[in-house]
């Protein structure tokens, strides 16, 4: 790697570093709503929601001024009247399904949201079988010609 | 010239680890006693030389040699000597080269180990050796540390300022010796199926190595995630963070392996899961190497850039894993299946755990990759965050945790459920009488997290019951109960003590249903609460250090009327990669915290600050040691080291009575 690419290279990476690393604030006191139940709805909404410029973050732990503008948005959408389903659902039509922490239940997602349960009784279903088979104690006797081949060979065994 | 050294020492040791390869693999193949014997000082040699490639690595770090790319991109001529070495593995290249170095050490530990089937260590090491050289041909080919720069320039690139820290600088070779540890296990797995035979000598000679394994690996993560809540600055300890996911799917499968691996060895069964579970475990481990190291975490199409990295990984992890399974799936059926037993039984309930805990690694595993499959099948972007596994993960772990003390009491082959349930009855009244207590001393709290309480106080007494009822006769004296519960195995505690520390882990995680939040902007002289404790800011002072400039903001701390303390913490901005952090303040007060971060400076000097007081919140990492400590108890159980004649009455008498000569004399 040349030295020019190495500090393009290094830039862009610190550059996104920097995106992510931001130091977290977050929410920050004069966003709050006076109405307590109505900010402890906020802030239960915002940890669901994704902040899309950041690495992983919920719009409530970001600093990011996006973060800042969605969590501003949510408050007004509470203000508005909306249901906390209304407002993550308002969010989602805006900016995608991708803000969604908690992603939808629907055709897409089905796997996801089942496999748990699928792999939990499958397996389950796996070791009662294996359990019953167990109980059937042991290997089926030995027919008399099983036996008697059994005995032949270990004569020759011995013969040898 | 040590940089070329350190470089041929790799190559080195790529061409030693081919043969540490080829020759036992062969050798056990043909019958060769002389060709199966050559692993062994080739895998003390691949690991000297890759000590030595380590060794010079870390010197070009330490005298700042910036004529290596490296060092350019991860180091600062100005940085503390610990950092600049620690620095080493804070990148991609060096804790590869971290890696591989752990990788051949455990390589020679098992050649070195005396008492091994000569047969079964030929094999093991042969396998080892194809992981270290696929590993080596990597690092050579892709991702080699030893690159020199044209110009070179006058000062490095410095460090990723969140790395530069205690708490990360241990995390990695941690959380690699627990991968590594598993690849121990995981080759023996293979070792196995190639020969053919898995008996109780393979189950004792895997059992330290997945042991060990379990307990760094439980370190690294509790070390991680420390880290994570005192540096990132907003007090969280476990984000479901695909990088977490990562180790934690191991964690998880690994637990299954060493619950299994027990009723492997003590009845003879489950011994073709045990395999299946070992060659699993540290497939997770090198998928979750693949998801860190790729970039293809952030999306599918950063993978992209860089591509051959990321395909050579890939191409590494479909070998390894697509291999070893085709092997299981060929040979298994060829194994000897074990014994069979009663489902009310300790085994039964093993076999329970094994299930809920292997039902709940998947579960993390969809939830880490399933955006990431749609993402590429369908276009759609979809984010599964921590709502989806606290929906998933908490119901498969909480019936876990509620089982965990009953399996314990059971008897092997043949238990009994309801003298187990009796012996347990005051475990269980005391975690309802607590929780009651809780629910009248602050007036409730959520359902979850009262059922947590009653869980982990139930999971702490249920494995201190056990102790107490396998030592306790009636009548007895005190001391002859207390000498009984000295000698009981060390497994024995071993197992109830990493029990209670899962119990406290989960009486910490229940306990941050009660943490205080405060938000304010707060001037200097005014002050700010949190629960019992309020916080006054005195002052604001700026520090200048040689990598950073900081502002350090001070707090005075009162409960009531008294003053306990001052705090500290800091915004520091480090200049050369123009980063800035948070240094949150912390104060222990028992087993809670006073968790101060510092956010952004208004005009008119007031400061927007996030204070937390969090109760119990030491409990989680303190639980998360206590098991890593149970789990170093139960690797130290004599009787599980194969090799060591059993000692004889006659002998520990003559012993003690040579001890008390001494001792007179």
């Amino acid at each position: 790697m040349c030295l020019a690419n190495l500090f393009r290279f290094t830039a862009v990476w610190c550059l996104a570093a920097w995106i992510s690393a931001i130091p977290a604030a977050a929410v920050q006191p004069g966003e709050a709503l006076p109405d307590a139940a109505l900010e402890s709805r906020a802030r239960a909404i915002s940890m669901e929601l994704r902040c899309l410029v950041c690495q992983n973050e919920s719009i409530d732990d970001s600093d990011a001024p996006l973060a800042r503008d969605l969590r501003q948005l949510v408050r007004e959408r509470l203000v508005a009247g909306d249901t906390n389903a209304q407002v993550v659902d308002h969010i989602a039509a805006r900016y995608g399904e991708f803000v969604r922490l908690r992603p939808v239940f629907g055709p897409h997602t089905l796997l996801l949201w089942l496999a748990p349960l699928a792999i939990l009784i499958a397996g389950g279903l796996f070791v009662l079988r294996s359990a019953m088979r167990g109980q059937g104690a042991g290997p089926p006797p030995l027919t008399p010609q099983e036996k008697k081949q059994l005995d032949d060979m270990l004569r020759d065994e011995a013969e040898k | 010239m040590v940089v070329e050294l350190g470089h041929y020492a790799l190559a080195l040791a790529l061409g030693l680890s081919m043969v540490q390869c080829v020759l036992p693999l062969w050798g056990a193949r043909v019958g060769d006693g002389a060709m199966m014997a050559a692993a062994r000082p080739a895998a003390v040699a691949t690991f000297l030389c890759l000590l030595a490639s380590f060794g010079a690595l870390v010197h070009a770090y330490v005298v700042s040699d910036f004529s290596v790319a490296n060092v350019v991109e991860n180091s600062h001529s100005l940085k503390p000597l610990l950092f600049r070495i620690t620095g080493v593995w804070g990148n991609h290249e060096g804790s590869m080269l971290l890696w591989v170095l752990v990788l051949a050490l455990s390589g020679a530990v098992v050649a070195l180990s005396r008492s091994l089937p000569e047969r079964l260590r030929a094999l093991t090491l042969g396998v080892l050796a194809m992981l270290t050289a696929a590993f080596l041909l990597f690092m050579l080919l892709t991702s080699n540390p030893f690159m020199r720069v044209e110009f070179p320039p006058f000062e490095g690139r410095d460090l990723n300022p969140l790395l530069q820290d205690i708490g990360l600088a241990i995390h990695p070779p941690l959380l690699y010796l627990g991968y590594v540890g598993f690849s121990i296990s995981f080759a023996f797995a293979v070792a196995a199926l190639l020969d053919g035979r898995v008996d109780a000598v393979w189950a004792r000679a895997v059992r330290p190595w997945t042991l060990a394994a379990w307990v760094f690996l439980t370190l690294g993560i509790a070390m991680g995630s420390y880290w994570a809540y005192y540096e990132l600055g907003w007090g969280g300890w476990w984000f479901w963070d695909p990088v977490e996911n990562a180790s934690l799917m191991p964690w998880l499968a690994g637990t299954a392996l060493v619950h299994s691996a027990v009723v492997m060895e003590k009845r003879d069964a489950l011994r073709v899961w045990t395999i299946l579970l070992a060659i699993l475990t540290f497939s997770l481990s090198l998928i979750g190497a693949f998801l860190v190291r790729s970039g293809v975490l952030t999306s599918v199409h950063a993978f992209a850039t860089d591509p051959e990295r990321g395909a050579f990984i890939l191409v590494i992890l479909v070998l390894f894993i697509g291999g070893a399974l085709a092997l299981f799936a060929w040979r298994a059926p060829m194994l000897r299946q074990g014994g069979i037993f009663a489902p009310v039984s300790r085994e039964g309930a093993l076999v329970l755990n094994n299930l809920l805990l292997c039902t709940a690694c998947a579960t993390v595993f969809i939830g880490t990759l399933y955006p990431l499959a749609l993402e590429a099948l369908t276009g759609d972007r979809i984010s599964v965050g921590p709502p989806y596994f606290d929906a998933t993960f908490l119901p498969l772990t909480m019936p876990l945790v509620a089982i965990m003390p009953l399996g314990q009491t059971l008897a092997w082959k043949r238990g009994d459920l309801l003298g187990a349930a009796q012996r347990l009855t005051a475990a269980f009244a005391l975690s309802l009488a607590m929780v009651a207590m809780i629910v009248a001393l602050t007036h409730g709290g959520p359902v979850l997290a009262l059922a947590g309480v009653a869980l982990g106080f139930f999971a702490v007494a249920g494995a201190l019951s056990e102790i107490v009822t396998r030592s306790w006769r009636r009548g007895a004296s005190l001391a002859s109960v207390w000498r009984r519960a000295r000698g009981l195995p060390s497994s024995a505690w071993g197992a109830a003590v990493a029990h209670a520390g899962i119990g406290l882990l989960v009486l910490g995680i229940s306990a941050t249903a009660w943490e205080v939040e405060t938000l304010a902007i707060v001037r200097p002289g005014e002050t700010i609460n949190a629960g019992p404790y309020t916080l006054r800011l005195d002052s604001v002072s700026s520090l200048g250090r040689n990598t950073y400039k900081a502002e350090v903001v001070h707090f005075s701390v009162t409960r009531g009327e008294t003053p306990i303390g001052r705090v500290t913490a800091e915004k520091r901005f480090y200049t050369t990669r123009g980063m800035a952090t948070t240094e949150a303040g912390l104060m222990t007060r028992g087993l809670g915290q006073i968790y101060v971060a510092p956010g952004e400076t208004l005009p008119d000097g007031g400061i927007a600050v996030r204070l937390y007081w969090k109760p119990f919140v030491l409990l989680i990492w303190i639980g998360a040691v206590v098991a890593a400590f149970g789990g170093g108890l139960s690797l130290i159980d004599r009787r599980l080291r194969i090799g060591v004649p059993r000692k004889s009455r006659a002998d520990s008498r003559m012993l003690s009575d040579n001890r008390q000569i001494l001792g007179g004399g």
